[in-house]
């Protein structure tokens, strides 16, 4: 087991261990029955109640905006929130591929049980399989809900929806709408949010960012926001609240997440008591773009989909720096394919991003700095015709040729593995309720349903379930019943926690250092990317440990933030972020630390097979780890996970 | 073109040659401040850097020597979020056809160029700070119609409505709008025709967008002409701007969608 780890120098610990996590509202029995059986247990609120219950939602994604529409829709007031200018800007919409439903239309053997079953091992066994089963079950009501909206989906010539194939996965089940996805979906639920924005529904407060969660007698009640236009800070009360903020990609500074993507709601929520879960699972996109230059502030995500058609590969010989239509087919390195022939170009994302690492750090990596592949076209072309090459794909190509001015018709892609999506987050119940009653996780901001990685067009499945379908009812049995007392804005935790915001705001202004914000950001992301990127050592993860503290202490003391509080300051917006990602980063250390296994997105050096794959160790790690907030070193709290159908097994994709 | 000092770092990978720009930006403090533009010089820039990456080093400089960053929308970088958007020498988006500000690269200038770079100009877009304005209005034209009434949990199985595939490719089309407002601020008339046309050419195409077809297209055009939009003449600069290339073509489908409307009420 592992227990407390000693500091090298300071003494002390890095983490204790607490209770076990036993109770995750979960029914048992039969698994194709516990939602329904859940939903029915579940109390209601009656129609004509619901107006006088007010919800906060934090975040307009899919996740947010599914659920702020709903939950009006079903009577409730909401108040809602999103740090952008427009509800429709949050970053689902670059979601590119696709989503999964188990329609089985394509009649390949698609079912709930297999999309289940795909999730479950797609994500290395660390996933609960009763949040996993339903979220497989409500997958086919997505698409009805969202064709109904109007998202145009891809369609055959029959007129019938067309689905294509995804990694990890031998059906054709994805929905796309051309490399549009997510914006596709995401301007359905915006549309429907807009909807009830219009009909006074949902109060809308666009450019306002959550900077604080309200607890008081030990429920969530409400979040302390600020007007990043007029700078004013203002508590908002509720019955409950809703986190659909996203994940913490942008703790790596690079990442394929937008440049507003913040870990700043949910790692607040985390210091006023909701537990963290799985931190360490980080997903790491085989398919971005490489790196230019120095200056570079954000990846570009290249489709998985990409994959179906696209051959990768790299020159058999190091340091080959002839270009590609030199290199005669023999010469060439299809290494996925030969490595992994069942599954080929298609192999789960952890798995094809770590076999380009290894070929670039073996010195066979192309493009500048040898930290690149070729995704190759050439034969997909040839076999189809560069016009249905461009209908499929065709936005992708432009947008590769504008970023890098080369031409993918004609020369082969180079790409590179970039953190793309996060599978930890808050943990939450089967009910997505958090540890602090009242306060509920939702999307990519939980830890629930990926495991330790996500399969492709699942992020927008699972943030749709919650937003739409899971999240609603359990809101309203959370309401019916529970009693929940008055609060008001007189409270002396709400003064207190706004107290708190504003002090710290005027703490980043009045420092006057030497450096950016984005120094900072940059040098915590490049350590965190070193030794805690696609590989992670005990050495690299205590050598980052060490240097983290350093660093924000650093940070304190010689940040440079112009400017004042009470105007649109976009510096410091940016600094209050980065201060959590250097509280955040070390969270993430700690938990890779602690699991000294390999699974999906986590890949522990010290743990894999003589083929270099990911090697789990179910014996001590076959849980799911959340860690409560003390102010020193966290305390563990383990989530035992039962595999009661699915069979643990060393994933083959070979 | 003064001689400048070689750079101290490395700013590209692989030694790219850089150009050394003048950019004269617009400075407006609040939305009631006059505003001016302001020159600055901006030397090796590297031809991959997008724009707002250029930017992002022009600000990372100006906060180190004691100025206020300019400050500037932006989020996803990726051309799909339509946060960003500025006017560069005179066009929404820059020189290049169907890219927004993030996915413009600096390799479409060259060295010695003078760039202006301004925020979007409409008296439906009021200026928050810099190169930010407020485009809130084109929330509200949403609201007023541009959506399917479907409430969650009560849509019909997904197949048993087939559109057939050229109608629902025109409907995608027309959906791609990224609501930017680069067509509004290419506008002499600062009109949001194209925006509103491509969301009702999009939701009245298809089958499931008929039965508010015509509410739809009057309560939209309605919400369009409160928030002080202008009016359309014909002048085309908006889909010549646009990122996503909505066409031309759908501000007459609009016309026609809003005449039977009217003509039916």
């Amino acid at each position: 087991m592992p227990e407390t780890t000693s500091l090298g120098s300071g003494g002390g610990s890095y983490w204790t261990v607490g209770d076990d996590i036993v109770d995750t509202a979960a029914p048992d029995g039969p698994i194709e029955t516990r939602w329904d059986r859940r939903k029915f247990a579940a109390k209601l609120v009656n129609p004509a109640n619901r107006r006088r219950h007010t919800v906060i939602v934090v975040g307009t994604g899919l996740a947010g905006g599914a659920a702020g529409a709903t939950l009006a829709e079903q009577g409730y007031k909401v108040i809602q929130f999103c740090f952008q200018d427009s509800p429709r800007r949050a970053h689902s919409i670059a979601a590119q591929g696709g989503i999964n439903a188990a329609k089985n239309y394509r009649n390949d053997g698609d079912s709930v049980y297999r999309l289940f079953y795909d999730t479950v091992k797609g994500g290395d066994f660390r996933a609960r399989e009763s949040n996993v089963y339903r979220l497989a079950q409500i997958s086919t009501q997505i698409i009805d809900q969202c064709v109904a909206q109007g998202v145009p989906f891809a369609r055959e010539y029959s007129g019938l929806l067309d689905t294509r194939s995804f990694g990890g996965v031998q059906v054709q089940r994805t929905f796309y709408a051309r490399g549009q996805t997510g914006q596709q979906l995401l301007i359905g639920a915006y549309q429907a949010l807009s909807r009830q924005i219009d009909a006074g529904g949902v109060e809308i407060h666009p450019r306002t960012e959550m900077l604080d969660l309200i607890v008081i007698d030990g429920r969530a009640r409400g979040i302390v926001a600020r007007d990043l236009v007029t700078g004013k800070i203002t508590p908002y009360l509720a019955d409950a609240v809703v986190l659909a903020t996203g994940g913490y990609g942008n703790v790596f500074f690079l990442s394929t997440n937008a440049k507003g993507s913040n870990t700043t709601a949910t790692w607040r929520a985390h210091r006023r008591g909701a537990l963290f879960a799985n931190p360490c699972y980080t997903q790491i996109h085989p398919t971005c773009i490489p790196r230019s230059g120095e200056y570079q502030g954000k990846l570009t995500l290249m489709s998985e989909s990409l994959r179906n058609d696209g051959r990768i590969w790299v020159p058999k010989q190091k340091g080959d720096t002839r270009s590609p239509d030199q290199i005669p087919e023999a010469e060439r390195d299809y290494y996925l394919e030969r490595i992994y022939p069942a599954f080929g170009n298609l192999v789960p994302r952890d798995i094809a991003s770590r076999a380009a690492k290894y070929q670039c750090d073996d010195g066979r990596g192309v493009g500048p700095g040898g930290l690149g592949v070729y995704l190759d076209f050439a034969d997909a072309i040839k076999r189809m015709g560069e016009d249905k090459v461009r209908e499929k794909y065709g936005n992708l190509f432009e947008m590769y040729e504008r970023i890098t001015g080369e031409d993918p018709y004609k020369v082969p892609m180079r790409i590179y593995p970039a953190v793309h999506y996060t599978m930890g987050g808050l943990w939450v119940d089967y009910d997505l309720q958090s540890s602090i009653p009242g306060m509920f996780v939702i999307g990519e901001a939980n830890f629930s349903d990926h495991g330790a990685n996500r399969l492709g067009a699942s992020a927008l499945m699972q943030g749709l379930a919650d937003g739409y379908f899971v999240l609603p009812p359990m809101i309203g049995n959370y309401i019916a019943s529970t009693k929940l007392g008055s609060v008001s804005l007189d409270d002396p935790t709400v003064t207190s926690v706004v107290g708190e915001v504003t002090g710290r705001l005027g703490r980043l202004l009045e420092i006057n250092g030497d450096r950016t914000p984005d120094s900072f950001h940059r040098e915590l992301g490049e350590l965190i990317w070193d030794e805690c990127g696609m590989g992670r050592t005990e050495a690299g993860l205590r050598k980052a440990l060490a240097r983290i503290p350093e660093l924000r202490e650093e940070f304190w003391r010689r940040v440079k933030v112009p400017g004042d509080s009470g105007e649109l300051n976009q510096s410091l917006e940016k600094a209050n972020r980065i201060a959590d990602f250097l509280e955040f980063g070390e969270l993430l250390c700690i938990d890779a630390l602690h699991r000294a296994e390999s699974c999906g997105g986590h890949f522990r050096e010290e743990s894999q097979t003589p083929d270099g794959e990911a090697l789990r160790d179910d014996e001590r790690f076959a849980y799911a780890a959340a860690w409560e907030y003390t102010g020193g070193a966290p305390v563990l709290h383990r989530e035992p996970l039962q595999f009661d159908y699915v069979h643990l097994a060393q994933r083959n994709y070979s | 073109m003064d001689v400048r000092a070689p750079r101290d770092e490395p700013t590209a990978l692989e030694g790219a040659p850089t150009v050394n720009l003048t950019l004269r930006i617009w400075r407006q403090r609040g939305p009631e401040d006059r505003g001016a533009m302001v020159t600055y010089d901006l030397p090796d820039v590297s031809p991959d850097m997008s724009f707002l990456e250029m930017l992002d080093v022009l600000n990372e400089r100006l906060i180190l020597e004691g100025e206020d960053p300019v400050a500037f929308d932006h989020d996803c970088r990726e051309g799909i979020c339509g946060a960003c958007g500025v006017v560069i020498n005179g066009q929404a988006h820059g020189p290049r056809d169907r890219t927004t500000t993030c996915q413009l690269h600096m390799r479409s200038f060259n060295d010695g160029d003078v760039i202006d770079v301004e925020p979007w100009r409409a008296g439906a877009f009021p200026v928050v700070r810099d190169l930010v304005v407020d485009r809130s209005s084109f929330d509200r034209i949403i609201g007023a119609g541009g959506y399917i009434s479907v409430v969650t949990g009560s849509a019909p199985e997904a197949h048993s409505t087939p559109v057939p595939k050229p109608v629902a490719d025109a409907a995608f089309d027309n959906a791609t709008c990224i609501g930017c407002g680069a067509c509004v601020a290419a506008c002499p008339n600062g009109s949001s025709m194209l925006f509103t046309s491509a969301k009702v050419t999009h939701l009245n195409l298809l089958p499931q967008g008929a039965p508010e077809r015509e509410t739809r297209v009057r309560n939209m055009v309605e919400a369009m002409d409160a928030e002080g939009f202008g009016g359309c003449t014909n002048t085309g600069e908006c889909t010549v701007a646009c990122p996503k290339g909505i066409p031309l073509t759908s501000i007459g489908n609009l016309n026609r969608e809003y005449l039977r409307a009217v003509t039916r009420r």
